[in-house]
C-alpha cells in the first residue's frame, strides 16, 4: 500500500514494515551502529607522538560518518529495501535476464575476443597519450584472467579449494628468474621449465593433502602457499630474501631483442623504435599464454578427465564406484592447474623485470580466488568478466583525481583502492552468491544443448 | 561334517551358486570399533543369478556391499570375483597364498576384492554398484553421467588426455562408440529423451534407473544394487523387474541386490539370503526362504514377544523350551559359533564350503527326523542320557539350522495351538528333574554358562518378564538354564552376561537393555519403571500375572525372592 | 632446562592468545561451517579498541590504577569489538545463509580486506608502539652453570590466568546454558534446530558476538604483551589460531585450545632452538603433517564416509 515518501506513509500503521516510521528506525539502529563502530577508529585516532602514544580526537568526522550512513541507509530504505516497486526492478527489466544473458554468452566471448585481439591498436589508436597506461593495465588483467582461468580448473572443475594458488605464480616467476640468473636461460626456453617445475610442485604439495576434504584441504593449501613464500623470504642465499631478484630478461621476438639502435626489433624491421612496442609484445605473449590456457580447458572439459574432474565435484563417492581414480584425477587437476600458474608467473617475472616475494602474499591468491567465485565457478567468461571489473575497477581508482578536489587535497583515492576493492566483493557476492554467470554448459550433447541452472551444480567437497 | 560332505556330494541338485559363483564372500566380518556390523558372513552369489541380500534395517547388509564394492576394508575374510565359470577353487588359493591381488587364469580372471581399492574393483573386477541414496552426478546432463561411468576406456582412447587435447579421430571414434552405449541405455531404461537434461532434475524413479544405467556403462560382471524399489510407485517397480531380469537374461551379467520389497524379492529372485544383526541366518531359493520361520522370526522379532500367532514358531519356541539341546542347533546361530564351524569346515576342504541352503533339500528330510525326536524325547523318557545323542544327530545332520527349523513344526504341527503353553509349562517342570542343568555344547558360546538350579527356590520362580527384554519366550529360555530368580540375574558377570547373549541369540542385547541393573533393582523388591507398567499390564509383551499358568507362580514371587 | 623451562612458559602464554582466537574460529567453523577469514582481522580491531581505551584512560582521564583501567579496558573491548563481530556476520555472512559454501568464504575474505584497509586509513599504516605496563615477575630458577634466569612475568600470569578462567567460563556456558543448548543444536540441524522454535539467526549472531568477544580480550593481551600493533596483525595471527583450530579438531572448543597452546609452543621453541624465521614454517608443517596422517584433528570427531 504505502506510498514511500509520501504523507499516507507517515500516517501509516506503526507495524508497517514499508512505514516511513520504520524506515526512519532502521536507518536510526544503522546510524547507531556506526556510531559505536566507528568511536575508537573514525573518532579517535592514536598516533605515535613524542614520548609515546597521543590521541586525536576526531568528532567531526565521526558525526559525518554517522549522517551519511544514516541518509544512506534512509534512501536505501525508501526507495529499495521497504518499498512495494524497488528502483532495483526497473533496472533489473531493463537488464537482460541472466539465462537470456548466458545465451548472449557466446557472441560476448566472440566480441570480446576480437577486442582483446586488436586491443594495443585501438589503444595506441584513440588514446596516444595514454596508450602506455592502457596498455599495461590490460596485461595486468590479462594475466589475471590466465592465473582466474588456471584457478577455475582446480576451483571450478574438480571442486577442489585451493587458497594457495599463488605458491605456483611464485615457483613460476622464481623458477625463471633463478634459471636467467644461475644459467643463463632465455625467457621463451625458461617458459616451459617454469610450467612443469609448477606443475611438479602441485604434484609434491597435492599427494599428501588430497585426500583432506573441503576447508582442511582449504587450509593447508594456503599453509603450503605461506611456506613457500616464507622459504622464498628467508633463503637468502638462493632468493636473494627480501630484496628480490631484478634484471630479469626481456622476452625476445625470435631473438630480437625490443630495443633501441642496432639489432632490435624495429631496426630489423626497419621501424621506428618506440616503447610501447615492447609493451604491445608483452600484451600478445600474456594474450597468447592465456589463450592456451583457455583452449586446453574447454578441451578438457570435453574430454573423459574434465568430465571426471567435474563428476568430482559432484560426488566423489559415485566416481569411485565407477572405476575413477580419484586421487590421480585430482592430482591431474591440481598440477595442470599449478603449471598455468608456471607459465603466468615466468610472464610476470619478466614483464616486472623484478621480483621479491612481497608479490606472491596471500592476497593475491584471494583475489585468484575471488575472481574465479565472483565470475561463476567453471565459467571461462565468467573469469573474464570478473578480471576487468575487479582488476580494472581498482586500478581505474588511482585515476580517480578529480575526487581530490571534491574531498580536499588530503583525501589519496589510492588509498581506498583495497576498502573499495572489498567492499566490492563483499557486494556482488551477496547481490550473485553463485557468480556472474552461473550456468553450466554441457560437455557433451545428444540433441539439444540446455544450458544447466547453477542450483543443480555442486561445489565440490563438504558443500 | 563328514554327514554333510557326503550329502553334498551325493546330491545331484547343487544349486547354480555353489556350482558357478560369481562372487564368493566367506568369513566376512566387519568390525566398528566394538560394533560388530558383520559377523563371519559367507555366501556365494551364482553367475547369471539375481541374487537377492534381504534382512531387517541394520542388519548389516549395506555393510556387505561396501566390503564388497571396497568402500570398507572388511576387519577379516575373503571376498573372491571370479570372470571365468566354475570355482576355480585352485587359483583362488594359489592368489590368496600369492598376496596378489588379482590372478588371470586359462579361462577369465579371479579377483580378491578385499585387496582392492573401491576404484579397480569397478574397473579391473567388474564390479559396478548403485546407492540407497542416489549418487548422480546432479548437474551433469544425464548423457554426460553415462559418459563418465565410461572413463577408464575412454581414458585410454583419448590417450591419457593428450592425443584428446590435439583431436585425434581415434578418440572422436571412441566418443561416438561411448555414447551410442549410453544412447542404449537410455532407450533400455526410457530416459533417452532426457538425455540432455540434468541429472538432479529427472524425477526420483527416473534417476533410479539413470544409476543403474549408468552403473551397467562400465559393463559389469556382477551388478550390486542398493535398494533399486525404494521409493518407486508399483508400475515402476514392475518396470524395474524387467530391466533386472533383461540385464541378466540378455547381458549375462550377475545380479546382487538389496531389497526391502518382498514383491520384487520374490518375483525376480533367483537365490535369496538372508542377514540379521550380521548373521546370516537363511539361504537358498525364494520359495524355502519366504517359509523360513527364522526368517519370519527375524522380519517380526518374536524372540521376545508374546504375540506368537504364527503356529510354527510357537510350536518351535515350545520345542526349544522344552529341550535345550536342540535349541541349540535350531536357535539363529551366533557368530561365534558359526565361526567355529567355519573353521571346521576349512580344515575338512574348502571344496566343500557351507553354504547352509546347499544341504537344505538333504538335511532336511534328516533334520525332521532329529527334531521329531526331540520334540518328543524329554516328555516321554526323563533320561539323560538320550540328550546327548540327540544333539549330536541334531549338530551333524542338522548343522544349518534352517534345515531343522522349518521340519520340526511341521511334525509337532497335529498339536492345537492352544496347547503350546501348557506343554510348556509341563516341559520347564520336567526340565529341573534332570540332575543338572547341562548344555551340550555349552562350550560353542563365547564366556560361560551361568549357574542355574534345577527348580526354583520355595516360594516360586520370579515373574521374569519384569525385566525389560525378556518376554514369555525368552522366561522360558532362561528357565530352562535354570534362571529362575532375578538375583540370579543381578549376579552375571560379563562372562555370564556374553553366554546367555549368544546363546538366546542376541549377543549385546542384554547389555544394552542393562537386564543385569534392572535384575539388581527387582531382586531387592524394587521397581523399575518398566516393571510398574508390566504389573499395570500395561505391556503387552510381558506377564503381568493373568495370562497362562504362570500367573500362580508370579503372584507369590511378586513381592521378591523368597 | 632453564632455557627449556622459559620457552615453556613463554610458549604457553602466546599459545594462550592463540587459543583464545581460535575459539572463534572454531564456534563459527562449529555453527555454520564455515571458515570467517574475517575473524583475524576482528582479533586487530579489538587491539586497537584496547590500545585506544587503554590511551583513554591513563592519559586523557588520568586514571592510575592499573588492574581497575585494564578491567574496564577489558569491558569496553570486548563490547566494541563484539559490535563489530555482530556487524561482520550481519553484513557479509547473513545474506548467504544457505547459499553454497564458497560465496561466505569470499565475503569473509572481502571483509578481511575490508576491515585491514579500514584500519589502515583510519589509524595510519605505522606501527603504534605502547611501552610494556605491567613490568616485573616471579623468579622461578637460576641456572647456577648457564646463569639463564627463569622468569615467570606477572603479564604472564595474568595471561595464562585470564584464559583459564575464560576457557572456564565458557565451557558452562556451553555446556549448561540453554545458548549453549542452541548452538550445540544449530550445530547439528540447523533445519531442525528451527523447527524446534530455536531463533537460529540470533544464536549464529551470538556465536559470532562471543568469538569477538574471546578475541577482544587476545587483543588486549596482545598489546600488552608484545606492546607493538599493526594493522596487519589480524592476518598471520588469524591463520595461526585458525590454524590452531584445525590442528585441534575443528568445532572443539578444548581442541581450539589444546591447539592454540601447541602451535604457541612449537613457534616458540622452533625459534629458541633453531631459527626464527622458519617458525611459521615449522607451525605449518605440523598441520600439514597432522592432517595428512589424522585427517579431523587431534580431538575433532572423525568423520565417517556414509556411502
Amino acid at each position: 500500500m504505502a506510498m514511500t515518501g509520501s504523507n499516507k506513509a507517515v500516517a501509516a500503521q506503526q507495524n508497517d514494515p514499508n512505514s516511513f516510521a520504520a524506515s526512519v528506525k532502521d536507518a536510526a539502529i544503522a546510524g547507531l551502529l556506526v556510531a559505536v563502530l566507528g568511536f575508537f577508529f573514525i573518532g579517535i585516532r592514536t598516533d605515535i607522538a613524542p614520548g609515546g602514544l597521543d590521541l586525536k580526537m576526531r568528532w567531526g568526522a565521526w558525526i559525518i560518518s554517522i549522517l551519511v550512513v544514516f541518509a544512506g541507509r534512509l534512501l536505501l530504505n525508501l526507495f529499495v529495501l521497504r518499498t512495494d516497486s524497488p528502483l532495483t526492478r526497473k533496472f533489473a527489466d531493463a537488464m537482460p535476464s541472466g539465462t537470456r544473458f548466458a545465451g548472449t554468452g557466446k557472441w560476448l566471448m566472440r566480441a570480446l575476443f576480437a577486442f582483446a585481439l586488436v586491443l594495443p591498436f585501438f589503444f595506441t589508436t584513440f588514446f596516444p597519450g595514454k596508450d602506455r597506461q592502457f596498455i599495461d593495465l590490460a596485461i595486468l588483467i590479462m594475466t589475471y584472467i590466465m592465473l582466474g582461468w588456471g584457478l577455475n580448473i582446480v576451483v571450478g572443475l574438480a571442486g577442489l579449494l585451493d587458497l594457495g594458488y599463488v605458491a605456483f605464480y611464485a615457483v613460476g616467476a622464481y623458477s625463471f628468474a633463478l634459471l636467467a640468473q644461475y644459467l643463463d636461460i632465455g625467457f621463451w626456453f625458461a617458459l616451459p621449465l617454469a610450467g612443469i617445475l609448477a606443475a611438479c610442485w602441485g604434484i609434491v604439495l597435492g599427494f599428501p593433502v588430497l585426500r583432506l576434504r573441503g576447508d582442511y584441504l582449504a587450509i593447508v593449501t594456503l599453509a603450503f602457499g605461506e611456506i613457500i613464500r616464507v622459504v622464498l623470504l628467508n633463503w637468502y642465499e638462493f632468493t636473494n630474501g627480501p630484496d628480490g631478484i631484478s634484471g630479469i630478461p626481456k622476452p625476445t621476438f625470435f631473438g630480437l631483442e625490443l630495443k633501441r639502435g642496432e639489432g632490435g626489433f624495429a631496426d630489423f624491421f626497419g621501424i621506428a623504435y618506440d616503447p610501447i612496442q615492447r609493451f604491445i609484445f608483452l600484451y600478445y605473449i600474456i594474450f597468447i599464454l592465456a589463450l592456451i590456457t583457455n583452449f586446453v580447458t574447454m578441451r578438457l572439459r570435453r574430454l573423459p578427465i574434465g568430465r571426471a574432474w567435474e563428476a568430482l565435484r559432484e560426488d566423489e563417492i559415485a566416481c569411485r564406484s565407477l572405476g575413477i581414480n580419484t586421487r590421480n584425477t585430482k592430482l591431474t587437476a591440481f598440477s595442470i592447474g599449478a603449471m598455468f600458474g608456471g607459465f603466468a608467473g615466468s610472464f610476470f617475472a619478466t614483464r616486472q623485470g623484478f621480483i621479491s616475494p612481497e608479490s606472491f602474499t596471500f592476497l593475491e591468491s584471494a583475489i585468484i580466488l575471488a575472481i574465479v567465485v565472483l565470475g561463476g565457478l567453471g565459467s571461462q567468461v565468467g573469469v573474464v568478466i570478473a578480471s576487468v571489473v575487479m582488476i580494472g575497477g581498482i586500478e581505474m581508482l588511482r585515476n580517480l583525481g578529480f575526487l581530490q578536489q571534491v574531498f580536499g587535497s588530503g583525501f589519496d583515492p589510492v588509498q581506498y583502492r583495497m576498502l573499495i576493492f572489498g567492499l566490492a566483493m563483499v557486494l556482488i557476492m551477496v547481490w550473485k552468491p553463485r557468480g556472474l554467470i552461473s550456468t553450466r554448459e554441457p560437455s557433451v550433447v545428444l540433441k539439444e544443448k540446455k544450458r544447466i541452472g547453477a542450483d543443480m551444480v555442486a561445489q565440490g567437497e563438504g558443500h | 561334517m563328514d554327514a554333510a560332505t557326503t550329502m553334498k556330494n551325493s546330491d545331484q541338485s547343487t544349486p547354480n551358486w555353489d556350482r558357478d559363483p560369481v562372487l564368493s564372500v566367506e568369513h566376512l566380518t566387519m568390525r566398528f570399533g566394538g560394533l560388530v556390523a558383520v559377523g563371519d558372513l559367507s555366501f556365494n552369489v551364482g553367475r547369471g543369478d539375481i541374487t537377492a541380500l534381504i534382512g531387517p534395517n541394520g542388519a548389516g547388509k549395506t555393510t556387505v556391499f561396501n566390503c564388497v564394492t571396497g568402500f570398507y576394508k572388511p576387519t577379516e575374510g575373503r571376498i573372491v570375483m571370479r570372470h571365468g565359470p566354475g570355482r576355480q577353487q585352485d587359483d583362488v588359493e594359489t592368489l590368496t597364498d600369492s598376496g596378489q591381488r588379482w590372478k588371470t587364469t586359462g579361462n577369465g580372471a579371479v579377483y580378491l576384492l578385499e585387496r582392492m581399492p573401491d576404484h579397480e574393483i569397478s574397473h579391473k573386477a567388474k564390479v559396478a554398484r548403485t546407492f540407497q541414496n542416489i549418487r548422480l552426478f546432479g548437474g551433469m546432463t544425464v548423457l554426460e553421467n553415462l559418459l563418465v561411468a565410461q572413463h577408464n576406456p575412454l581414458m585410454v582412447a583419448s590417450g591419457f588426455s593428450i592425443g584428446g587435447i590435439l583431436g585425434l579421430p581415434s578418440y572422436k571414434k571412441a566418443q561416438q562408440e561411448a555414447v551410442d552405449r549410453a544412447v542404449y541405455w537410455l532407450e533400455h531404461t526410457n530416459l533417452v529423451d532426457r538425455a540432455d537434461d540434468p541429472a538432479a532434475d529427472l524425477p526420483y524413479g527416473a534417476q533410479r534407473r539413470l544409476e543403474i544405467a549408468r552403473a551397467m556403462c562400465t559393463k559389469p560382471q556382477l551388478l550390486c544394487l542398493d535398494e533399486p524399489a525404494a521409493g518407486l510407485n508399483p508400475r515402476e517397480s514392475a518396470e524395474l523387474n524387467e530391466l533386472l531380469k533383461y540385464i541378466r537374461d540378455e547381458h549375462k551379467v550377475s545380479v546382487l541386490l538389496i531389497e526391502h520389497d518382498m514383491g520384487v524379492v520374490m518375483e525376480i529372485s533367483d537365490h535369496v539370503i538372508v542377514l540379521d544383526y550380521g548373521v546370516k541366518i537363511s539361504d537358498g531359493p525364494a520359495e524355502f526362504v519366504k517359509n523360513d520361520p527364522k526368517v519370519i522370526a527375524a522380519y517380526l522379532g518374536v524372540d521376545d514377544e508374546a504375540e506368537i500367532d504364527m503356529p510354527e514358531v510357537r510350536e518351535d519356541l515350545a520345542k526349544v523350551t522344552g529341550d535345550e539341546p536342540a535349541k541349540k542347533a535350531s536357535a539363529s546361530k551366533p557368530a561365534s559359533a558359526a565361526k567355529k564351524q567355519g573353521a571346521a569346515e576349512k580344515k575338512s576342504g574348502s571344496a566343500s564350503k557351507k553354504t547352509g541352503a546347499t544341504k537344505t533339500s538333504a538335511a532336511k528330510a534328516a533334520g525332521a527326523k532329529a527334531s521329531a525326536a526331540k520334540a518328543t524325547k524329554p516328555r516321554t523318557s526323563k533320561s539323560s542320557a538320550s540328550k546327548p545323542a540327540t544333539s549330536k544327530l541334531a549338530a551333524t545332520t542338522a548343522s544349518s539350522e534352517k534345515a531343522a527349523a522349518p521340519a520340526a513344526p511341521k511334525t509337532v504341527a497335529a498339536k492345537p495351538k492352544t496347547a503350546a503353553k501348557p506343554k510348556a509349562a509341563a516341559a520347564s517342570k520336567a526340565a529341573p528333574a534332570a540332575s543338572e542343568i547341562k548344555i551340550a555344547n555349552a562350550g560353542d558360546y563365547p564366556g560361560s554358562q551361568p549357574h542355574g538350579t534345577k527348580k526354583p527356590r520355595a516360594g516360586g520362580a520370579n515373574n521374569l518378564t519384569r525385566v525389560k527384554g525378556i518376554g514369555p519366550a525368552n522366561e522360558k529360555k532362561l528357565n530352562a538354564l535354570g534362571i529362575w530368580h532375578f538375583d540370579q540375574i543381578a549376579a552375571w558377570k560379563k562372562a555370564e552376561v556374553q553366554w546367555v547373549g549368544s546363546y538366546l541369540a542376541f549377543p549385546g542385547r542384554i547389555e544394552r537393555e542393562e537386564w543385569v541393573k534392572q535384575a539388581k533393582v527387582l531382586a531387592k523388591g524394587g521397581e523399575t519403571e518398566f516393571s510398574k507398567r508390566v504389573d499395570k499390564g500395561q505391556v503387552a509383551t510381558s506377564v503381568p500375572g493373568k495370562r497362562g499358568a504362570q500367573p500362580k507362580k508370579k503372584t507369590t514371587a511378586k513381592g521378591g525372592k523368597a | 632446562m632453564e632455557y627449556f623451562v622459559q620457552q615453556l612458559i613463554n610458549g604457553l602464554t602466546l599459545g594462550s592468545i592463540y587459543g583464545l582466537i581460535a575459539i572463534g574460529y572454531t564456534m563459527v567453523y562449529g555453527i555454520i561451517g564455515m571458515i570467517n577469514f574475517a575473524h583475524g582481522d576482528v582479533f586487530m580491531i579489538g587491539a586497537f579498541i584496547a590500545l585506544a581505551m587503554f590511551l583513554i584512560l591513563t592519559t586523557v582521564l588520568g586514571f592510575a590504577f592499573l588492574p581497575v583501567v585494564l578491567l574496564i579496558v577489558l569491558i569496553v573491548a570486548m563490547f566494541f569489538t563484539s559490535a563489530w563481530g555482530w556487524t561482520v556476520e550481519r553484513l557479509a555472512y547473513r545474506p548467504l545463509r544457505g547459499s553454497f559454501r564458497l560465496a561466505p568464504l569470499i565475503t569473509a575474505i572481502g571483509m578481511s580486506i575490508v576491515l585491514q584497509n579500514f584500519v589502515q586509513i583510519t589509524q595510519g599504516a605505522r606501527v603504534k608502539p605502547l611501552p610494556p605496563q605491567i613490568q616485573g615477575g616471579i623468579t622461578l630458577m637460576e641456572g647456577s652453570a648457564t646463569g639463564i634466569v627463569v622468569q615467570l612475568s606477572y603479564m604472564q600470569i595474568i595471561i595464562i590466568l585470564t584464559t583459564v578462567a575464560l576457557m572456564a567460563g565458557f565451557t558452562l556456558l556451553i555446556t549448561r546454558t540453554p545458548l549453549g543448548r542452541a548452538q550445540r543444536a544449530c550445530e547439528q540441524d540447523r533445519k531442525m534446530a528451527a523447527l524446534l522454535g530455536i531463533n537460529v539467526d540470533r544464536t549464529i549472531s551470538l556465536t559470532f558476538v562471543m568469538g569477538a568477544a574471546l578475541a577482544a580480550v587476545a587483543g588486549l593481551m596482545f598489546v600488552l604483551l608484545y606492546g607493538v600493533i599493526d594493522f596487519y596483525i589480524g592476518f598471520l595471527a588469524g591463520v595461526k589460531a585458525f590454524t590452531a583450530a584445525v590442528l585441534g579438531g575443528i568445532g572443539s572448543l578444548p581442541g581450539a585450545m589444546l591447539g592454540g597452546l601447541l602451535i604457541g609452543l612449537i613457534e616458540v621453541f622452533w625459534s629458541g632452538y633453531f631459527s626464527v624465521e622458519y617458525k611459521d614454517v615449522a607451525a605449518f608443517s605440523i598441520l600439514a603433517i597432522v592432517l595428512i596422517f589424522l585427517p579431523s584433528g587431534l580431538l575433532g570427531q572423525p568423520e565417517v564416509e556414509k556411502v
